[in-house]
Protein backbone atom coordinates (compact mmCIF):
# COMPACT_ATOMS: atom_id res chain seq x y z
CA UNK A 1 0.00 0.00 0.00
CA UNK A 2 1.41 3.88 -0.75
CA UNK A 3 0.39 6.15 0.92
CA UNK A 4 0.92 9.97 0.38
CA UNK A 5 3.59 11.12 2.66
CA UNK A 6 2.23 14.46 3.88
CA UNK A 7 4.79 15.53 6.48
CA UNK A 8 4.57 13.65 9.65
CA UNK A 9 5.42 14.98 13.46
CA UNK A 10 5.52 12.85 16.41
CA UNK A 11 5.68 15.36 18.94
CA UNK A 12 2.20 16.18 19.48
CA UNK A 13 1.44 12.58 19.88
CA UNK A 14 -1.04 11.72 22.39
CA UNK A 15 -0.78 8.18 24.92
CA UNK A 16 -3.01 4.98 23.41
CA UNK A 17 -5.86 4.58 25.87
CA UNK A 18 -5.43 0.98 27.41
CA UNK A 19 -8.56 -0.29 29.28
CA UNK A 20 -6.57 -2.59 31.54
CA UNK A 21 -4.92 0.27 33.23
CA UNK A 22 -8.66 1.78 33.67
CA UNK A 23 -9.68 -1.34 35.19
CA UNK A 24 -7.00 -1.61 37.00
CA UNK A 25 -7.66 2.27 38.54
CA UNK A 26 -11.18 1.98 39.31
CA UNK A 27 -10.33 -1.25 41.64
CA UNK A 28 -7.83 0.76 43.34
CA UNK A 29 -10.02 3.87 44.23
CA UNK A 30 -12.78 1.72 45.38
CA UNK A 31 -10.14 -0.80 48.03
CA UNK A 32 -8.54 2.53 49.22
CA UNK A 33 -11.97 4.71 49.77
CA UNK A 34 -13.23 1.02 50.99
CA UNK A 35 -10.12 1.42 53.88
CA UNK A 36 -10.48 4.90 54.34
CA UNK A 37 -14.32 4.63 55.28
CA UNK A 38 -13.93 1.13 57.27
CA UNK A 39 -11.21 3.43 59.93
CA UNK A 40 -13.15 6.65 59.98
CA UNK A 41 -16.42 5.09 61.02
CA UNK A 42 -14.83 1.90 62.68
CA UNK A 43 -16.16 2.79 66.51
CA UNK A 44 -12.88 1.15 68.00
CA UNK A 45 -9.95 3.23 66.33
CA UNK A 46 -10.76 6.11 69.04
CA UNK A 47 -8.81 8.94 67.52
CA UNK A 48 -8.98 10.80 70.52
CA UNK A 49 -7.28 8.14 72.35
CA UNK A 50 -4.69 7.71 69.70
CA UNK A 51 -3.65 10.93 70.17
CA UNK A 52 -3.62 10.75 73.74
CA UNK A 53 -1.27 8.18 73.71
CA UNK A 54 1.30 8.58 70.97
CA UNK A 55 2.69 11.18 72.81
CA UNK A 56 2.26 9.61 76.56
CA UNK A 57 5.27 9.14 78.18
CA UNK A 58 5.36 5.64 78.76
CA UNK A 59 5.09 5.36 75.02
CA UNK A 60 7.83 7.64 74.45
CA UNK A 61 9.98 5.99 76.90
CA UNK A 62 10.03 2.77 75.31
CA UNK A 63 9.79 4.18 71.95
CA UNK A 64 13.68 5.62 73.44
CA UNK A 65 14.50 1.91 74.36
CA UNK A 66 13.39 0.54 70.68
CA UNK A 67 15.75 3.68 68.91
CA UNK A 68 18.76 2.73 71.31
CA UNK A 69 18.65 -1.19 71.27
CA UNK A 70 17.85 -0.88 67.23
CA UNK A 71 21.20 1.15 66.97
CA UNK A 72 22.88 -0.71 69.46
CA UNK A 73 21.99 -4.08 68.10
CA UNK A 74 22.97 -2.89 64.34
CA UNK A 75 26.18 -1.25 65.26
CA UNK A 76 27.71 -4.16 66.64
CA UNK A 77 25.91 -6.09 64.18
CA UNK A 78 27.65 -4.79 61.50
CA UNK A 79 31.64 -4.48 63.53
CA UNK A 80 30.67 -8.34 63.78
CA UNK A 81 29.26 -8.87 60.06
CA UNK A 82 32.78 -7.10 58.70
CA UNK A 83 35.19 -9.25 61.35
CA UNK A 84 32.92 -12.80 60.02
CA UNK A 85 32.92 -11.28 56.18
CA UNK A 86 36.80 -11.31 55.93
CA UNK A 87 36.50 -14.54 57.97
CA UNK A 88 34.63 -16.26 55.52
CA UNK A 89 36.90 -14.70 52.39
CA UNK A 90 40.36 -15.83 54.59
CA UNK A 91 42.58 -18.16 53.45
CA UNK A 92 43.29 -19.80 56.84
CA UNK A 93 40.90 -22.96 56.33
CA UNK A 94 40.07 -23.27 60.44
CA UNK A 95 39.14 -19.31 60.42
CA UNK A 96 36.88 -19.45 57.81
CA UNK A 97 35.18 -22.60 58.59
CA UNK A 98 34.16 -21.04 62.27
CA UNK A 99 32.89 -18.38 60.07
CA UNK A 100 30.55 -21.00 58.11
CA UNK A 101 29.83 -22.29 61.26
CA UNK A 102 28.48 -19.18 63.20
CA UNK A 103 26.56 -18.01 60.22
CA UNK A 104 24.86 -21.50 59.79
CA UNK A 105 23.65 -21.49 63.26
CA UNK A 106 22.53 -18.31 63.62
CA UNK A 107 20.69 -18.05 60.20
CA UNK A 108 19.39 -21.38 61.23
CA UNK A 109 17.36 -21.07 64.28
CA UNK A 110 14.95 -18.45 65.42
CA UNK A 111 15.74 -15.05 66.70
CA UNK A 112 12.74 -15.45 69.47
CA UNK A 113 14.45 -18.79 70.40
CA UNK A 114 17.88 -16.90 70.74
CA UNK A 115 16.36 -14.28 72.34
CA UNK A 116 15.22 -16.44 74.85
CA UNK A 117 18.49 -18.88 75.12
CA UNK A 118 19.84 -15.19 76.09
CA UNK A 119 16.75 -14.72 78.56
CA UNK A 120 17.70 -17.53 80.19
CA UNK A 121 21.59 -18.12 80.25
CA UNK A 122 22.11 -17.91 83.96
CA UNK A 123 19.99 -21.47 83.32
CA UNK A 124 22.71 -23.17 81.40
CA UNK A 125 26.14 -20.72 82.91
CA UNK A 126 25.14 -19.28 86.63
CA UNK A 127 27.89 -18.67 86.93
CA UNK A 128 30.74 -16.40 85.34
CA UNK A 129 34.27 -17.11 85.74
CA UNK A 130 37.88 -15.58 84.46
CA UNK A 131 40.76 -17.56 85.04
CA UNK A 132 42.69 -20.76 84.53
CA UNK A 133 40.12 -23.60 83.96
CA UNK A 134 40.44 -26.15 87.06
CA UNK A 135 42.17 -23.17 89.26
CA UNK A 136 40.81 -20.75 91.04
CA UNK A 137 39.17 -17.72 89.20
CA UNK A 138 40.74 -14.46 88.85
CA UNK A 139 37.16 -12.88 88.67
CA UNK A 140 34.17 -14.36 89.41
CA UNK A 141 29.81 -13.21 88.93
CA UNK A 142 26.91 -14.10 88.76
CA UNK A 143 25.74 -14.31 85.29
CA UNK A 144 22.55 -12.39 86.84
CA UNK A 145 24.37 -9.79 87.58
CA UNK A 146 26.29 -9.94 84.06
CA UNK A 147 23.22 -10.33 81.27
CA UNK A 148 19.86 -8.38 82.63
CA UNK A 149 17.17 -8.77 80.04
CA UNK A 150 18.09 -6.16 78.39
CA UNK A 151 21.74 -6.80 78.21
CA UNK A 152 20.08 -10.29 76.41
CA UNK A 153 17.95 -8.76 74.79
CA UNK A 154 21.09 -6.88 72.56
CA UNK A 155 23.63 -10.16 72.82
CA UNK A 156 20.67 -12.15 71.19
CA UNK A 157 19.78 -9.67 68.37
CA UNK A 158 23.26 -8.63 67.99
CA UNK A 159 24.38 -11.77 67.50
CA UNK A 160 21.86 -12.58 65.17
CA UNK A 161 22.06 -9.87 63.22
CA UNK A 162 26.35 -9.66 63.10
CA UNK A 163 25.32 -13.43 60.72
CA UNK A 164 22.95 -11.50 58.51
CA UNK A 165 25.09 -8.81 57.89
CA UNK A 166 28.06 -11.53 57.27
CA UNK A 167 26.36 -12.00 54.02
CA UNK A 168 25.64 -8.75 52.97
CA UNK A 169 29.16 -7.58 53.67
CA UNK A 170 30.78 -10.47 51.95
CA UNK A 171 28.72 -9.27 48.39
CA UNK A 172 29.30 -6.32 48.83
CA UNK A 173 33.12 -6.67 49.07
CA UNK A 174 32.79 -9.93 46.32
CA UNK A 175 31.14 -6.80 44.19
CA UNK A 176 34.43 -4.73 43.67
CA UNK A 177 36.88 -6.12 40.94
CA UNK A 178 39.91 -7.98 41.35
CA UNK A 179 41.99 -5.54 39.78
CA UNK A 180 41.09 -2.48 42.45
CA UNK A 181 43.47 -4.68 44.88
CA UNK A 182 46.17 -5.42 42.43
CA UNK A 183 46.22 -1.64 41.87
CA UNK A 184 46.67 -0.64 45.47
CA UNK A 185 49.12 -3.93 46.28
CA UNK A 186 51.15 -2.82 43.07
CA UNK A 187 51.12 1.12 44.56
CA UNK A 188 53.11 -0.55 47.63
CA UNK A 189 49.81 0.02 49.87
CA UNK A 190 49.17 -2.58 52.68
CA UNK A 191 46.47 -5.23 53.26
CA UNK A 192 44.88 -3.26 55.55
CA UNK A 193 45.30 0.24 53.52
CA UNK A 194 43.75 -2.07 50.60
CA UNK A 195 40.56 -3.20 52.40
CA UNK A 196 40.21 0.05 54.12
CA UNK A 197 41.24 2.82 51.60
CA UNK A 198 40.15 1.12 48.10
CA UNK A 199 38.09 -2.10 48.85
CA UNK A 200 35.54 -0.94 51.30
CA UNK A 201 34.67 2.38 50.29
CA UNK A 202 33.38 0.81 46.94
CA UNK A 203 32.02 -2.25 48.33
CA UNK A 204 29.67 0.03 50.79
CA UNK A 205 27.82 0.97 47.09
CA UNK A 206 26.49 -2.49 47.27
CA UNK A 207 26.34 -2.90 51.26
CA UNK A 208 24.06 0.13 52.04
CA UNK A 209 20.86 -0.77 50.28
CA UNK A 210 20.64 -4.01 51.64
CA UNK A 211 22.37 -2.98 55.21
CA UNK A 212 19.24 -0.17 55.38
CA UNK A 213 16.83 -3.25 55.04
CA UNK A 214 18.29 -4.94 58.11
CA UNK A 215 17.88 -1.64 59.49
CA UNK A 216 14.26 -1.65 59.19
CA UNK A 217 14.00 -5.21 59.98
CA UNK A 218 15.91 -4.55 63.38
CA UNK A 219 13.87 -1.90 63.98
CA UNK A 220 10.65 -3.85 63.84
CA UNK A 221 12.55 -7.32 65.24
CA UNK A 222 13.36 -5.20 68.49
CA UNK A 223 9.61 -5.60 69.40
CA UNK A 224 10.73 -9.32 69.94
CA UNK A 225 12.08 -8.31 73.12
CA UNK A 226 8.10 -8.13 74.61
CA UNK A 227 8.34 -11.46 75.80
CA UNK A 228 11.81 -10.77 77.74
CA UNK A 229 9.51 -7.71 79.66
CA UNK A 230 11.83 -5.55 78.12
CA UNK A 231 9.83 -2.23 77.95
CA UNK A 232 10.54 -1.24 73.79
CA UNK A 233 7.89 0.74 72.38
CA UNK A 234 5.27 -2.51 71.15
CA UNK A 235 5.23 -3.93 75.46
CA UNK A 236 4.32 0.29 76.63
CA UNK A 237 2.07 -0.30 74.32
CA UNK A 238 0.48 -3.44 75.13
CA UNK A 239 1.24 -2.45 79.03
CA UNK A 240 -1.42 -0.18 78.08
CA UNK A 241 -3.98 -2.03 76.49
CA UNK A 242 -4.05 -4.99 78.85
CA UNK A 243 -5.29 -2.42 81.72
CA UNK A 244 -7.57 -0.27 79.64
CA UNK A 245 -8.35 -2.35 76.86
CA UNK A 246 -7.66 0.27 74.22
CA UNK A 247 -6.40 -2.58 72.04
CA UNK A 248 -6.74 -1.05 68.49
CA UNK A 249 -5.69 2.40 69.04
CA UNK A 250 -2.38 1.57 71.10
CA UNK A 251 -1.59 -1.10 68.19
CA UNK A 252 -2.22 2.16 65.70
CA UNK A 253 0.26 4.34 68.07
CA UNK A 254 3.14 1.54 67.89
CA UNK A 255 2.33 1.59 64.36
CA UNK A 256 2.85 4.92 63.26
CA UNK A 257 6.01 5.49 65.78
CA UNK A 258 7.60 2.43 63.64
CA UNK A 259 6.26 3.84 60.59
CA UNK A 260 7.48 7.82 61.57
CA UNK A 261 11.26 6.17 61.89
CA UNK A 262 11.37 4.05 59.29
CA UNK A 263 10.39 6.82 56.97
CA UNK A 264 13.22 8.75 58.52
CA UNK A 265 15.29 5.66 58.13
CA UNK A 266 14.44 5.56 54.41
CA UNK A 267 15.98 9.24 53.89
CA UNK A 268 18.68 8.16 55.79
CA UNK A 269 19.72 5.56 53.47
CA UNK A 270 19.46 7.34 50.23
CA UNK A 271 21.51 10.12 51.65
CA UNK A 272 24.09 7.29 52.43
CA UNK A 273 24.00 6.19 49.09
CA UNK A 274 24.50 9.29 47.64
CA UNK A 275 27.51 9.41 49.58
CA UNK A 276 28.97 5.92 48.30
CA UNK A 277 28.09 6.79 44.93
CA UNK A 278 30.53 9.28 44.37
CA UNK A 279 32.14 9.10 41.30
CA UNK A 280 30.32 5.94 40.65
CA UNK A 281 27.41 7.81 39.71
CA UNK A 282 27.72 10.93 37.31
CA UNK A 283 27.58 14.26 38.31
CA UNK A 284 24.57 16.65 37.93
CA UNK A 285 24.93 18.35 34.78
CA UNK A 286 22.06 20.15 34.64
CA UNK A 287 19.92 17.04 34.44
CA UNK A 288 19.15 14.09 36.72
CA UNK A 289 22.29 11.97 37.53
CA UNK A 290 22.54 8.98 35.71
CA UNK A 291 24.22 5.75 36.40
CA UNK A 292 27.46 5.29 34.95
CA UNK A 293 26.98 1.82 32.97
CA UNK A 294 26.39 3.33 29.87
CA UNK A 295 28.64 6.22 29.57
CA UNK A 296 31.74 4.21 31.58
CA UNK A 297 34.17 4.38 28.51
CA UNK A 298 32.92 7.45 26.46
CA UNK A 299 34.49 10.42 26.37
CA UNK A 300 33.05 13.29 27.87
CA UNK A 301 33.65 16.60 26.04
CA UNK A 302 30.07 18.18 27.39
CA UNK A 303 31.32 17.69 30.73
CA UNK A 304 34.48 19.96 30.51
CA UNK A 305 33.86 22.93 32.25
CA UNK A 306 30.03 22.84 33.00
CA UNK A 307 30.86 21.62 36.62
CA UNK A 308 33.23 24.41 37.50
CA UNK B 1 75.65 -4.74 44.87
CA UNK B 2 76.15 -2.32 42.34
CA UNK B 3 76.86 -5.00 39.87
CA UNK B 4 73.39 -6.53 39.65
CA UNK B 5 71.06 -5.86 37.21
CA UNK B 6 67.85 -3.89 38.25
CA UNK B 7 65.57 -6.50 37.73
CA UNK B 8 67.13 -10.50 37.22
CA UNK B 9 64.42 -13.37 36.23
CA UNK B 10 66.06 -16.14 37.27
CA UNK B 11 64.56 -20.15 35.51
CA UNK B 12 60.98 -18.66 36.67
CA UNK B 13 58.22 -21.13 36.62
CA UNK B 14 54.53 -20.21 36.85
CA UNK B 15 51.57 -23.48 37.10
CA UNK B 16 47.77 -22.27 37.22
CA UNK B 17 46.89 -25.99 38.49
CA UNK B 18 48.15 -28.35 36.01
CA UNK B 19 49.14 -26.55 33.33
CA UNK B 20 52.80 -25.01 33.16
CA UNK B 21 52.66 -21.31 31.94
CA UNK B 22 56.20 -19.82 32.21
CA UNK B 23 58.69 -22.86 32.04
CA UNK B 24 62.12 -21.53 32.87
CA UNK B 25 61.95 -17.62 32.11
CA UNK B 26 65.56 -15.81 32.77
CA UNK B 27 65.40 -12.26 31.60
CA UNK B 28 67.96 -9.58 32.80
CA UNK B 29 66.62 -5.69 32.88
CA UNK B 30 69.24 -3.05 33.38
CA UNK B 31 68.46 1.09 34.61
CA UNK B 32 67.09 2.65 32.01
CA UNK B 33 66.40 -0.22 29.76
CA UNK B 34 63.07 -0.16 27.63
CA UNK B 35 62.50 -4.03 26.92
CA UNK B 36 59.11 -4.81 24.88
CA UNK B 37 57.45 -8.46 25.49
CA UNK B 38 55.87 -9.88 21.91
CA UNK B 39 54.32 -13.22 21.65
CA UNK B 40 50.79 -14.36 20.74
CA UNK B 41 48.03 -14.44 23.22
CA UNK B 42 48.66 -17.26 26.03
CA UNK B 43 52.19 -16.63 26.00
CA UNK B 44 52.77 -16.21 29.41
CA UNK B 45 54.10 -12.48 28.93
CA UNK B 46 51.15 -10.80 30.92
CA UNK B 47 51.98 -13.46 33.61
CA UNK B 48 55.85 -13.02 33.58
CA UNK B 49 54.54 -9.51 34.09
CA UNK B 50 53.04 -10.10 37.02
CA UNK B 51 55.30 -12.22 39.05
CA UNK B 52 57.75 -9.56 38.59
CA UNK B 53 55.07 -7.37 41.14
CA UNK B 54 54.58 -10.48 42.75
CA UNK B 55 50.53 -10.23 42.04
CA UNK B 56 51.13 -14.00 41.18
CA UNK B 57 53.79 -16.33 43.08
CA UNK B 58 55.90 -18.22 41.19
CA UNK B 59 56.69 -22.30 41.51
CA UNK B 60 60.25 -22.17 40.50
CA UNK B 61 62.84 -19.93 40.41
CA UNK B 62 63.65 -16.52 41.80
CA UNK B 63 63.06 -12.94 40.65
CA UNK B 64 65.58 -10.24 42.16
CA UNK B 65 64.88 -7.13 42.38
CA UNK B 66 68.23 -4.43 42.91
CA UNK B 67 70.07 -8.03 43.89
CA UNK B 68 67.44 -8.79 46.38
CA UNK B 69 65.27 -12.14 46.58
CA UNK B 70 61.98 -10.87 45.83
CA UNK B 71 59.20 -12.67 47.68
CA UNK B 72 61.77 -14.75 49.97
CA UNK B 73 64.45 -14.75 52.32
CA UNK B 74 66.93 -17.36 52.99
CA UNK B 75 66.70 -18.73 56.34
CA UNK B 76 69.71 -20.98 56.92
CA UNK B 77 69.31 -22.99 53.80
CA UNK B 78 65.97 -23.26 53.06
CA UNK B 79 63.83 -20.12 51.83
CA UNK B 80 60.46 -19.11 53.87
CA UNK B 81 57.80 -16.43 52.23
CA UNK B 82 59.01 -12.85 53.19
CA UNK B 83 56.87 -10.83 55.43
CA UNK B 84 54.01 -9.34 53.96
CA UNK B 85 55.29 -5.57 55.05
CA UNK B 86 58.29 -6.53 52.89
CA UNK B 87 56.89 -7.56 49.99
CA UNK B 88 54.61 -4.35 50.18
CA UNK B 89 58.04 -2.76 50.12
CA UNK B 90 59.72 -4.64 47.33
CA UNK B 91 56.34 -4.10 45.10
CA UNK B 92 57.09 -0.04 45.53
CA UNK B 93 59.99 -0.48 43.67
CA UNK B 94 57.88 -1.05 40.39
CA UNK B 95 54.88 0.51 39.08
CA UNK B 96 52.23 -1.55 37.50
CA UNK B 97 49.87 0.39 34.38
CA UNK B 98 47.36 -2.90 33.99
CA UNK B 99 45.27 -3.16 30.79
CA UNK B 100 41.75 -2.16 32.19
CA UNK B 101 43.46 0.75 33.92
CA UNK B 102 42.29 -0.25 37.26
CA UNK B 103 41.57 3.67 38.80
CA UNK B 104 40.08 3.65 41.68
CA UNK B 105 36.46 4.86 40.77
CA UNK B 106 35.41 6.26 44.10
CA UNK B 107 38.46 9.27 43.88
CA UNK B 108 39.19 11.81 41.23
CA UNK B 109 42.06 11.93 39.37
CA UNK B 110 44.15 13.61 41.31
CA UNK B 111 43.42 11.70 44.31
CA UNK B 112 44.26 8.73 42.43
CA UNK B 113 47.81 10.23 41.94
CA UNK B 114 48.19 11.73 45.47
CA UNK B 115 46.84 8.48 47.07
CA UNK B 116 49.87 5.93 47.78
CA UNK B 117 52.31 8.87 48.30
CA UNK B 118 50.32 10.48 51.29
CA UNK B 119 49.24 7.13 52.44
CA UNK B 120 52.51 4.77 51.86
CA UNK B 121 55.37 7.17 51.57
CA UNK B 122 54.16 9.77 54.56
CA UNK B 123 54.27 13.13 51.76
CA UNK B 124 52.73 15.78 52.85
CA UNK B 125 48.74 15.93 51.16
CA UNK B 126 49.97 19.88 50.08
CA UNK B 127 52.96 18.26 48.49
CA UNK B 128 51.67 15.18 47.04
CA UNK B 129 49.12 17.04 45.22
CA UNK B 130 51.58 19.64 43.74
CA UNK B 131 53.20 16.27 42.63
CA UNK B 132 50.23 14.88 41.42
CA UNK B 133 48.86 17.90 39.43
CA UNK B 134 52.52 18.32 37.59
CA UNK B 135 52.15 14.96 36.68
CA UNK B 136 48.82 15.03 35.43
CA UNK B 137 50.58 17.93 33.20
CA UNK B 138 52.87 15.98 32.05
CA UNK B 139 50.67 13.76 30.60
CA UNK B 140 48.28 16.38 29.16
CA UNK B 141 45.08 15.98 31.66
CA UNK B 142 45.86 19.18 33.62
CA UNK B 143 42.24 20.09 33.40
CA UNK B 144 40.81 17.10 34.43
CA UNK B 145 42.64 16.92 37.97
CA UNK B 146 38.82 17.11 39.76
CA UNK B 147 37.17 14.69 37.27
CA UNK B 148 36.29 10.98 38.30
CA UNK B 149 37.72 7.94 36.14
CA UNK B 150 34.03 7.50 35.31
CA UNK B 151 33.54 10.57 33.46
CA UNK B 152 36.89 10.18 31.43
CA UNK B 153 37.48 8.66 28.35
CA UNK B 154 39.84 5.05 28.07
CA UNK B 155 42.77 6.85 26.77
CA UNK B 156 42.54 9.59 29.63
CA UNK B 157 41.94 7.32 32.54
CA UNK B 158 45.09 5.13 31.04
CA UNK B 159 47.54 8.29 31.36
CA UNK B 160 45.97 8.88 34.67
CA UNK B 161 46.93 5.61 35.91
CA UNK B 162 50.45 5.98 34.39
CA UNK B 163 50.82 9.03 36.41
CA UNK B 164 49.32 7.41 39.36
CA UNK B 165 51.96 5.08 38.96
CA UNK B 166 55.10 7.70 38.21
CA UNK B 167 53.73 9.35 41.54
CA UNK B 168 55.17 6.57 43.51
CA UNK B 169 58.69 7.14 41.59
CA UNK B 170 59.55 3.39 40.61
CA UNK B 171 63.10 2.02 39.50
CA UNK B 172 60.86 0.24 37.14
CA UNK B 173 57.50 0.40 34.97
CA UNK B 174 55.57 -2.44 34.25
CA UNK B 175 53.13 -2.30 31.36
CA UNK B 176 50.60 -5.18 30.86
CA UNK B 177 49.18 -4.54 27.32
CA UNK B 178 48.42 -0.30 28.06
CA UNK B 179 46.62 0.02 25.12
CA UNK B 180 44.24 -3.28 24.72
CA UNK B 181 41.78 -1.89 26.09
CA UNK B 182 41.14 1.54 23.97
CA UNK B 183 39.56 2.64 21.22
CA UNK B 184 41.93 2.75 18.28
CA UNK B 185 41.87 6.72 18.04
CA UNK B 186 42.80 7.01 21.78
CA UNK B 187 45.24 4.78 21.45
CA UNK B 188 48.82 7.48 20.44
CA UNK B 189 47.55 9.29 23.47
CA UNK B 190 49.27 6.90 25.61
CA UNK B 191 51.51 5.55 23.67
CA UNK B 192 52.90 9.11 23.46
CA UNK B 193 53.18 9.46 26.71
CA UNK B 194 55.11 5.88 27.31
CA UNK B 195 57.56 7.33 24.50
CA UNK B 196 58.28 10.52 26.51
CA UNK B 197 59.00 8.07 29.57
CA UNK B 198 61.27 5.99 27.29
CA UNK B 199 63.16 9.15 26.19
CA UNK B 200 63.69 10.35 29.60
CA UNK B 201 65.30 7.11 31.05
CA UNK B 202 62.94 5.60 32.78
CA UNK B 203 63.10 1.77 33.05
CA UNK B 204 60.49 0.09 31.27
CA UNK B 205 58.96 -3.71 30.52
CA UNK B 206 56.41 -3.36 28.25
CA UNK B 207 54.09 -6.14 26.86
CA UNK B 208 52.17 -5.14 23.97
CA UNK B 209 50.53 -5.71 20.47
CA UNK B 210 51.78 -2.43 19.05
CA UNK B 211 54.59 -3.70 16.78
CA UNK B 212 55.56 -0.27 15.31
CA UNK B 213 55.49 1.23 18.60
CA UNK B 214 58.18 -1.44 20.18
CA UNK B 215 60.55 -1.39 17.17
CA UNK B 216 60.51 3.02 17.81
CA UNK B 217 60.83 2.39 21.51
CA UNK B 218 62.60 -0.86 22.71
CA UNK B 219 66.41 -1.02 23.53
CA UNK B 220 65.70 -5.30 23.35
CA UNK B 221 62.97 -7.22 22.19
CA UNK B 222 61.30 -10.33 23.48
CA UNK B 223 59.92 -12.66 21.79
CA UNK B 224 57.64 -15.24 23.80
CA UNK B 225 55.61 -17.87 22.94
CA UNK B 226 54.36 -21.15 24.94
CA UNK B 227 55.78 -20.03 28.67
CA UNK B 228 58.85 -19.48 27.12
CA UNK B 229 61.40 -16.69 25.47
CA UNK B 230 62.75 -18.02 22.13
CA UNK B 231 64.34 -14.88 20.69
CA UNK B 232 66.03 -11.51 22.36
CA UNK B 233 67.13 -9.44 20.63
CA UNK B 234 67.38 -5.65 19.14
CA UNK B 235 64.01 -4.71 17.59
CA UNK B 236 66.13 -4.65 14.07
CA UNK B 237 67.17 -8.34 14.80
CA UNK B 238 63.46 -8.68 15.69
CA UNK B 239 61.70 -7.63 13.11
CA UNK B 240 64.01 -8.23 10.38
CA UNK B 241 66.81 -10.29 10.92
CA UNK B 242 65.18 -12.97 12.59
CA UNK B 243 65.57 -16.14 10.98
CA UNK B 244 63.31 -18.21 13.88
CA UNK B 245 60.23 -19.83 12.51
CA UNK B 246 57.94 -19.34 15.11
CA UNK B 247 58.71 -15.90 15.32
CA UNK B 248 58.45 -15.28 11.48
CA UNK B 249 54.81 -16.80 11.59
CA UNK B 250 53.78 -14.64 14.70
CA UNK B 251 54.96 -11.05 12.89
CA UNK B 252 53.04 -13.11 9.87
CA UNK B 253 50.10 -12.91 11.82
CA UNK B 254 50.11 -9.34 13.00
CA UNK B 255 50.93 -8.24 9.48
CA UNK B 256 54.55 -7.92 9.37
CA UNK B 257 56.36 -9.35 6.47
CA UNK B 258 60.02 -10.89 8.20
Amino acid sequence: MTMTQATIDVAGARRRQRPGQWIATVVVLIFAALLVWTFATNPTVEWPVIGKYLIFPAILQGLWTTIWLTVASMVAGIAGGIVLATARMSNSRLVKAAADVYVWFFRGTPTLVQLIFWYNIAIFLPQVDIGIPGQTPWISMSTNALINPLMAAFLGLALNEAAYMCEVVRGGLLSVPPGQAEAAQSLGLSARKTFLQVILPQAMRAIVPPTGNQVIMMLKGTSLVSVMAVTDLFYSAQGIYVTNGKVIPLLIVASIWYLIITSLLYVLQSRTEKRFGRGLVRRKVGRAAKPIGAIALQPTPDFEGTTK
Amino acid sequence: MTAAPLLRADKVVKKFGHTTVLKSVSLEIERGEVVVLIGPSGAGKSTFLRTLNQLEDIDGGAIYIGGELAGYELHGDHVVHLHEKEVTRQRRRLGMVFQQFNLFPHMTALQNISHAPINVKGVKPADARATAMRLLERVGLGDHADHYPSELSGGQQQRVAIARALAMEPDILLFDEPTSALDPELVDDVLKVMRELSTQGQTMIIVTHEMGFARDVADRVVFMTEGEIREVGTPDQIFLGSTNERLRAFLGSVGIAA
